[in-house]
């Protein structure tokens, strides 16, 4: 558990100051990369609502602090949290889920893996846009949206194969 | 009551949820107010040292381009400064005089965080409370208006950049005389929007824009950009304008903050005069 705990923390650490990086790593003026949701979308399948909700919103409001924009981020990250375990029951796999499960690249494959964290990935970066611009801006922010969605999946789908993942917790 | 307990029990991710989202919807609305978060943002030591590490690298990519924009821009103002004392001197008026008020002062610093394609452009720079760096400061470069300060550390502080669709700047028409705002919209770094321009007025293309003498907070006559397109619909009481900035906010390295010294006095006197109300 403790150790659990402390890999997290490094995880955190590691996820803030990459984002702080990305920053103006910026595609055709559209393309963003907000890796950092992944902190969230591969904690293990059983964490609960409670805790990935308060993770959400801590690495949210750490990454709103490089960008100059309180709770921008951080209301989008609770957002994904909350919703996250309800989309992970709807697509659970013939079978169930193995216990101890993560719901990463290796232990479950690209497909499913694709049909986990297109969505998600696209309403927190939906919601995003559209709470900065407040509403206004929606077809640009659409734009922005879905190039900052293949950016943000292909960076994911690469640090997976780079990094070596658990595939049980 | 216990029943009640059970509900809040039952539903407590939910209510969570809530309880996070009212904090977050709080903290964007407190952080879009003018000069209000002190600690969470870039000019947080912590934070901003990060950022100057990052730009201490990319600085060296850009050296030849930053050597070349300062040093036309030092020749300018020797020309300008040598033609100003000839003027000067045919008009006897060479002795310095201490009874003359400086009313600007400029402090220059360099920037160390900068962004152009979100929606919410802030510029951090390497100046703060300990060089007199106040919020509400313009802040221009030889090239133009770059925005004004939001909020200030001991070391570092925060600018709203002019791209940035919440910033709004009183500007003129130079050739014409007509006040207008510019307001940035959102999309093209290299383009900003004169608002304001009523049906009478002929704009062309190519017309300087400068920040106006009703400005609180730039001195006036300061470039903005140069109109790019213009257009009129037939119901529309004002004009819309594209207007191509001065300025390439992506090559921004070095900046000037503007201190008004008779800010102070001016303010004092509107408030005796018109009340705090105004």
């Amino acid at each position: 558990m403790t150790r659990n705990l402390v890999t997290l923390l490094i995880s955190f650490v590691a996820y803030v100051l990459a984002q702080a990086f990305f920053k103006n790593l910026i595609l055709f003026n559209t393309g963003f990369c907000f890796l950092y949701v992944a902190f969230v979308l591969l904690m293990p399948i059983e964490t609960g609502n409670l805790f990935l909700m308060l993770a959400g919103f801590a690495i949210g409001f750490a990454v709103d602090v490089f960008y100059n924009s309180l709770g921008l981020h951080a209301i989008c990250m609770v957002l994904i949290a909350y919703i996250r375990n309800y989309w992970l029951s709807i697509i659970t796999p013939q079978g169930g889920y193995d216990p101890g499960a993560m719901p990463n690249l290796p232990s479950q494959g690209v497909q499913w893996f694709l049909v986990y964290t297109m969505p998600l990935v696209f309403i927190h970066h939906l919601i995003l846009f559209l709470v900065e611009s407040t509403g206004t801006l929606f077809w640009y922010s659409m734009l922005k949206t879905i190039n900052s969605l293949l950016f943000t999946i292909t960076m994911m789908v690469i640090l997976q194969y780079l990094l070596p993942q658990r595939s049980r917790a | 009551m216990e029943r009640l307990f059970n509900f809040l029990y039952e539903y407590r991710a939910f209510f969570t949820f809530l309880l996070l989202e009212f904090l977050c919807a709080w903290l964007l609305i407190v952080n879009n107010q003018y000069q209000n978060t002190k600690y969470f943002n870039t000019s947080n030591s912590v934070v901003a040292s990060i950022n100057s590490t990052e730009e201490a690298i990319r600085s060296y990519f850009s050296l030849r381009d930053v050597n070349a924009v300062l040093s036309k821009e030092n020749s300018t103002l020797r020309n300008q400064l040598e033609q100003r004392n000839q003027m000067l001197y045919s008009y006897k008026l060479n002795q310095t005089d201490s009874t003359l008020r400086k009313q600007y002062v400029y402090v220059n610093s360099k920037v160390v965080n900068n962004t152009t394609k979100y929606y919410k452009n802030y510029i951090t720079i390497d100046r703060g409370a300990d060089s007199g760096i106040e919020p509400g400061m313009a802040v221009i470069s030889e090239a133009g208006v770059v925005g004004k300060v939001k909020t200030v550390s001991e070391h570092y502080a925060v600018v709203i950049s002019l791209l940035n669709i919440d910033e709004q700047v009183s500007c003129v028409l130079k050739r014409t005389g007509h006040f207008g705002t510019v307001q940035w919209e959102g999309t093209s770094s290299s383009l900003t929007s004169l608002k304001y321009i009523p049906r009478h007025v002929r704009p062309m293309v190519g017309d300087s824009i400068v920040t106006s003498e009703y400005n609180a907070i730039f001195p006036p006559g300061i470039f903005i950009g140069k109109i790019k397109e213009y257009n009129l619909r037939s119901e529309a009481p004002f004009y819309e304008i594209k207007v191509e900035l001065g300025q390439d906010f992506g090559k921004l390295s070095f900046v000037e903050v503007v201190k008004n010294q008779l800010k102070k006095e001016k303010e004092a006197l509107e408030r005796s005069t018109f009340g705090e109300s105004r």
